[in-house]
């Protein structure tokens, strides 16, 4: 069966550059894996491609969710899928709250005909701003304007509670969190993923944060390929040799 | 009796419908001084006020127009052809049963007394030339507020009438101005006298049907010592491949102590000249805002004027402009600090899309010597395509010392980022585009009563979307 994520020989350019090369990855329905490498290996332009972002140009290859194919779908096309990008770097838009943010995220989803029930998406988003430790008025701020590091990724994850995709991209998503903040994220996903059947792929340069999220499979990507597959023995690898011990000689 | 028939009806906004009907009062076509007897006569006038129309035609055409910086579309306005006062009679009503019938559809349609039932203190309701309803509550009308058509207002109340008439914007301030003093007709007539706080607002509405038409309403708001009072405007036309024109003077007086907050919502069909000159004199301690929204017409020059006459006055200018495809928005405000210890405020945002053009002229004007008198402005512009435009043209002059002016300007772009993190949560292109547009103006949107602030974000939300898709 072709559930899950599933990327074959993919060649993608942003500008003038290359940024993977006949690079194939398999995520299967439900699993979480983690693609590490060091910076600029290609691991946020691969997320962005996934996601849909007009400026990266795949070239050769195809990537396809649940066997549909994602190419040429626009971004919130993608998203309705159910895909979900936790952004390394949200973007600030002032005038816009969180609250009505998510709400036109809520409402781009329904079918025609269904009715937006703004009680049941209010007791909702209280129960995922509880979860998160953040505070109700958190809602009524303007999207990622003068939110803190930490306070972003809450935002993200915050999100990615809310929609409950069925396929989360997880980009850095620990960057800017103490080992608190991170456990409590962990935790929230793990209940997520117990709840839903959540997939997804975290995607880091800095391997101490598996430890919380135990992914299913490592991958390493290094010059825009992934040079070794495998589990959790990787992380110590890592640790000990760094990611240039995977280099082919 | 034959129901009103619609003979143009589009969904795009609501107020895009017309019915055909007959004006018994029609000056024909053109402007001459003949037009003006034919008002004059309508309306059976005082010799004064004919001598004063006469006056004013000599002054238009004297006049040249603005050229040198005039937005290049205004030589698209042909005067002649226009019909400079069309009527069905020239008495407003009291009552909604009283308004012929079409022209009483009209106002159904665009909701007003629905609104004065919910919200309003009073409302007036003009057509074309002349007001076809104004009521105000009983309750204020004991308390002394008056608030008529500037027709009936003239006749009934000249005594508080004349003496401000033409007097804070002259016969001969702008071409516009003299035009508009030659063949003005309808228009609100509001005093509030001293002490009295209406809490309500009170709201005209300025309906154009005809084709080929000028509307030229005249406004004189007085405001007694310590009151204090809200008045709205809105207008729509239909949208017709003939042009417009719509050409008011507004003149407020504010006297010491007392507010007056102005609240116009303009969304007239893109065939419209809007070339409006209103100003407002502060008296000492007394304070005008300005809440100003420009939407629809072809091409808006209105440049809201405060008189900072007396100590402490305090004068604000908020703006939003909205300028899409072949529109032009030539906006801004103008504050002219005489007495010590003014302040003012003018903060505007405009948004163009496609090819359209959104332009601020910011005037401000400090005369005391150590007046110890402040300005406070910010343009902000948003460009949604390549193709859009924004400029801002601001006047600072400040004479004397101890008088403190801050003035900034920003454009921006929606970027591609905002774009596509709004998409990445499933927000569809055109719709990520007008919440980021909404975010821009929203703080200003508040300012607006909610009313209004409701309506306002869904037009722009027409707008945004209608032009990206």
């Amino acid at each position: 069966m072709d559930s899950g994520l599933r990327i074959r020989g993919l060649s993608l350019q942003v500008e003038e550059k290359i940024v993977l090369r006949d690079f194939s990855l398999e995520v299967p329905g439900g699993e979480m894996h983690a693609l590490l490498g060091p910076n600029g290996a290609g691991k946020s332009s691969l997320s962005k491609a996934i996601a849909g972002h007009p400026d990266y140009r795949i070239l050769q290859g195809d990537i396809s969710f649940d066997g549909n194919p994602l190419c040429g779908q626009s971004p919130d096309h993608i998203a309705r899928m159910g895909i979900f990008l936790a952004f390394q770097n949200p973007v600030e838009i002032e005038g816009l709250s969180v609250a009505n943010f998510l709400r036109a995220a809520i409402q781009a989803r329904q079918g025609p005909g269904e009715r937006f029930s703004a009680t049941e998406f209010y007791a909702h988003l209280y129960r995922c701003l509880d979860a998160l430790s953040l505070e109700r008025a958190f809602s009524a701020r303007s999207l990622n304007v003068g939110f803190s590091g930490g306070e972003k990724k809450r935002c993200e994850l915050l999100q990615l509670l809310l929609l409950r995709p069925r396929f989360a991209l997880l980009d850095e998503i620990d960057s800017g969190l103490d080992a608190d903040a991170t456990k409590m994220m962990a935790h929230s996903l793990d209940e997520l993923r117990k709840e839903s059947g959540m997939g997804g792929l975290i995607i880091t340069h800095h391997p101490s944060l598996l430890q919380y999220l135990r992914p299913d499979r490592l991958h390493i990507l290094l010059n825009g390929r992934i040079v070794r597959s495998g589990h959790e023995e990787l992380i110590e690898h890592i640790e000990h040799s760094g990611y240039s011990s995977f280099a082919s000689p | 009796m034959k129901s009103p028939e619609i003979i143009a009806d589009a969904q795009e906004t609501k107020g895009d419908f017309r019915y055909a009907l007959n004006y018994s009062l029609d000056a024909g076509q053109g402007l001459s001084h003949a037009t003006l007897d034919y008002i004059s006569d309508a309306k059976g006038e005082e010799p004064w006020i004919r001598r004063w129309r006469h006056e004013a035609l000599d002054i238009f055409l004297q006049k040249t127009m603005p050229w040198e910086w005039a937005p290049a579309v205004l030589r698209d306005l042909r005067f002649e052809d226009f019909h400079y006062y069309l009527a069905q009679g020239t008495e407003s009503r009291q009552s909604w049963e009283e308004v012929s019938p079409e022209v009483k559809r009209t106002f159904e349609r665009l909701g007003i007394p629905e609104q004065e039932q919910k919200f309003l203190a009073g409302v007036e309701a003009q057509f074309d030339s002349e007001a076809a309803y104004a009521r105000i509550q009983e309750r204020l009308q004991a308390q002394g507020v008056i608030f008529v058509s500037s027709s009936e207002g003239l006749a009934r109340y000249p005594e508080i009438f004349r003496p401000h008439f033409g007097q804070i914007v002259p016969v001969g301030d702008n071409k516009f101005s003299a035009l508009n003093s030659a063949v003005f007709s309808g228009g609100s007539f509001i005093y509030v006298p001293p002490g009295l706080k209406v809490s309500q607002p009170l709201q005209a509405y300025f309906r154009i049907n005809a084709e080929n038409f000028g509307q030229f309403e005249r406004t004189l708001i007085v405001v007694g010592e310590g009151a204090e009072v809200s008045y709205m405007e809105g207008c729509t036309a239909p949208s017709s491949s003939k042009a417009m024109l719509h050409s008011a003077v507004v003149e407020l007086v504010v006297l010491p102590h007392a507010k007056l907050q102005y609240i116009s919502v303009q969304n007239w069909s893109r065939n419209v000249f809007n070339l409006v000159t209103k100003r407002g004199v502060a008296h000492e301690g007394a304070e005008i805002r300005w809440i100003d929204c420009n939407i629809g017409s072809k091409l808006t020059m209105k440049y809201p004027c405060i008189l900072l006459q007396g100590e402490r006055a305090r004068g604000e200018v908020l703006s939003i402009a909205v300028a899409r495809e072949g529109q032009w928005q030539d906006t801004g405000a103008k504050m002219i600090h005489l007495g010590r210890h003014t302040s003012s405020q003018i903060i505007s945002k405009s948004i163009s899309l496609g090819s359209g053009i959104a332009s601020a002229r910011n005037f401000v004007d400090i005369r005391p010597a150590d007046g110890q008198c402040q300005n406070h402005t910010q343009c902000d512009a948003l460009l949604l395509n390549a193709r859009s435009c924004s400029a801002t043209f601001p006047t600072l002059r400040i004479h004397g010392h101890r008088n403190c002016v801050q003035h900034e300007a920003s454009v921006s772009k929606i970027s591609e980022e905002q774009l596509f993190y709004l998409q990445q949560r499933g927000i569809p292109h055109a719709q990520a585009l007008s919440l980021s547009v909404n975010g821009f103006v929203n703080e200003l949107l508040r300012e607006f009563p909610m009313e209004y602030g409701v309506e306002l974000k869904r037009l722009i939300e027409l707008e945004v979307e209608g032009a990206v898709g």
